[in-house]
């Protein structure tokens, strides 16, 4: 058995938090993490998302009347050497006076396992981890992805109740993010542990989170499954966060929204909307003899390989950010007709 | 290449000429001093020897050892609280730490015997709840208080700047895995504290095994090497043996530093 403990459902209830200097880093929040899932706390630097992940783990406690709840007991006084809770962090924190083996055992020594018992479970964990053979190297020796592998290992071999990872993958460069990425997920999935994981990279949330919170200054701005939050963004903030939103500027009348660049037929558009977004995947570059309902000039185009990434003007603060498939040269200035599916078409 | 090595002799010239002038030769001719007197190179033996001579020697070791680690177990403590916890009056606190620094061994000397002296403070005290007056300041006990006391602040500025470097968050890690704020003293912060631990006890022993000027003030019953070399130097004007002395006691302090230096070094691999 690689895996933990039966997994813990987390509540916060009414959890804000002053530090001693009078800032507010967290809107009183009440949130239900449900056992087995992940959830990945994402916004800007200061939202908050890391002071709520220190207040699960008992490094921080909540203000007066905020409640911190595991399976259902209270556990807001308890300090976070008596949660069982598996730590990873930004910068590693592996102890640089022991080996790699020495680290991942460490919390099962603290735990007085016998010597033959902590062997087995550290060299389960690097197995699993394809660290072994770094068993005996010293912490300096490793690379950045290869000391995250070693933290995740050194937090999972105790069978913790939770698992908390703070920007476990920012220090990292942008190759190896995208692998230790996929390794973490599948390890998740795996253990089938309660996972909070703290990020300020979008594609991390969308690719690891069964759900996503999305924070803004101390506040929750949505809660919701990864597609739910790009489809559906609650508010303009979570709208502009995650992935690229396109708008445009206008009136809309008898189902048509009408703009500088032209007008787009939307059934559905309330009389009110004075502005409608979109994303870049629903809008593309009409061929010749469609019928195209705006039209605009090319700012800008970058071939990307698999496709081209569009910035065409059409008399807005900002152009419009189109991804084209079509195996064809754009130039810039050229002047390009453009279709809109009109279910992507939102209203915030 | 042949321009590299050039540059690099006389890169090194003015540092080798003052190691040469103000450490190599003096000590070679103190060396040779040594075995230049009337017993000759039997000078050397002498301090094994003659139980006087030894004794000295032993004992300035045991003072400065005990001095080294009395100090690195207060400066330890306090520094990593200083650092840690800023109240009211930390910066001027830590600013008056400073002040034994300037003071010369026989201020220190003074303030012993105000302390631990005949008509001193803690006699004065015991006398009133036992009857009887404990006086320490003429013995190597008086004598360690005061080393101690001017070897803290050093230590505790030099602990100070270190515990700044410590990363909190070796400590989270450590109390998430379940070490109790115990363990987490011994497994994280001592170990990140080592380095700085080194440099200042070696400092402190150094300091300690050469002091001259407390030992001279509270004399008396005090039998350390410093004083031993002092009175034969002037009194005795016993040349020979006061250099075979002062070469030894430098002699033995490298090593002692040294051996400190290897085992620390080979721990910290060994645990890595």
């Amino acid at each position: 058995m690689t895996g933990t403990g039966k997994p813990v459902s987390i509540a916060l209830a009414n959890c804000a938090k002053t530090f001693a200097d009078g800032t507010r880093a967290l809107e009183p929040l009440d949130l239900a993490i449900h056992a087995g899932e992940t959830v990945v706390f994402l916004g800007p630097s200061g939202c908050g998302k890391t002071t709520t992940l220190r207040i699960i783990a008992g490094l921080e406690e909540p203000d007066a009347g905020g409640k911190v709840l595991f399976d259902g007991v209270d556990v807001t006084h308890l300090p976070i050497e008596q949660r069982n809770v598996g730590m990873v962090f930004q910068s590693y924190a592996l102890f640089p006076n022991m080996t790699v083996a020495g680290n991942v055992g460490y919390g099962l020594r603290i735990r007085k396992v016998p010597d033959a018992q902590v062997k087995a479970r550290v060299s389960e964990m690097l197995a699993m981890m394809q660290i072994t053979r770094l068993a005996d190297r010293r912490i300096d020796q490793l690379s950045g992805g290869q000391r995250q592998r070693v933290a995740l290992a050194r937090a999972i071999a105790v069978r913790p109740r939770a698992l908390l990872l703070d920007e476990p993958l920012t220090a990292l460069d942008a190759k190896l993010r995208d692998t230790l990425r996929l390794d973490i997920d599948s390890l998740l999935r795996s253990l089938g542990i309660t996972a909070i994981y703290v990020t300020h990279d979008q594609a991390e949330a969308m690719a690891l989170g069964d759900r996503i919170v999305v924070m803004e200054h101390g506040r929750v701005a949505q809660i919701g499954k990864p597609r739910e939050i790009y489809q559906r963004p609650a508010t303009r903030f979570v709208a502009d966060f995650i992935g690229t939103m396109n708008r445009l500027t206008g009136t809309a009348r008898d189902g048509v929204f009408r703009c500088k660049a032209g007008a787009v037929a939307w059934p559905e558009a309330p009389a009110t909307a004075t502005e409608i977004l979109f994303r870049p995947e629903d809008i593309r570059v009409a061929g010749s003899g469609e019928a195209a309902s705006l039209q605009g000039t090319v700012a800008s185009a970058f071939f990307l390989g698999d496709r081209t990434r569009l910035f065409v003007d059409v008399g807005e603060e900002r152009p419009l950010v189109i991804e084209s498939t079509a195996r064809r040269d754009f130039q810039h200035g050229e002047a390009v007709g453009l279709a809109i599916d009109p279910r992507g078409l939102l209203v915030l | 290449m042949r321009n590299e090595l050039r540059r690099l002799i006389f890169l090194l010239l003015p540092a080798g000429i003052f190691f040469a002038g103000f450490f190599l030769l003096p000590m070679a001719r103190l060396f040779f001093i040594g075995g230049s007197g009337k017993t000759g190179w039997a000078a050397y033996a002498a301090i094994l020897t003659d139980s006087n001579y030894f004794n000295s020697l032993l004992s300035t070791l045991a003072v400065a050892a005990a001095t080294t680690a009395a100090t690195l177990i207060i400066s330890g403590i306090s520094g990593v609280f200083l650092q840690r916890n800023r109240f009211p009056g930390n910066g001027m606190l830590v600013a008056m730490l400073t002040f034994p620094l300037a003071f010369p061994g026989v201020v220190i000397g003074f303030m012993v015997i105000m302390l631990a002296g005949r008509q001193g403070l803690i006699g004065q005290v015991t006398q009133a709840l036992t009857g009887e007056k404990l006086v320490f300041a003429y013995t190597l006990s008086g004598l360690f208080m005061g080393y101690v006391y001017f070897s803290i602040p050093r230590t505790i500025l030099t602990v100070m700047a270190a515990a700044e470097k410590l990363d909190p968050k070796l400590e989270e890690a450590a109390r998430s895995l379940g070490a109790s704020p115990w363990r987490v003293v011994l497994d994280v912060i001592i170990p990140g504290l080592k380095p700085a631990f080194i440099s200042a006890g070696a400092i402190c022993f150094a300091t300690a095994v050469g002091a001259f000027g407390t030992a001279f003030t509270l004399a008396a019953k005090i039998n350390v090497l410093p004083m031993v070399i002092y009175t034969e130097f002037t009194l005795s004007a016993n040349i020979a043996m006061a250099a075979a002395l002062s070469f030894v006691l430098g002699a033995v302090t490298w090593i002692v530093l040294a051996l400190a230096r290897t085992a620390a070094g080979s721990s910290v691999a060994a645990a890595g």
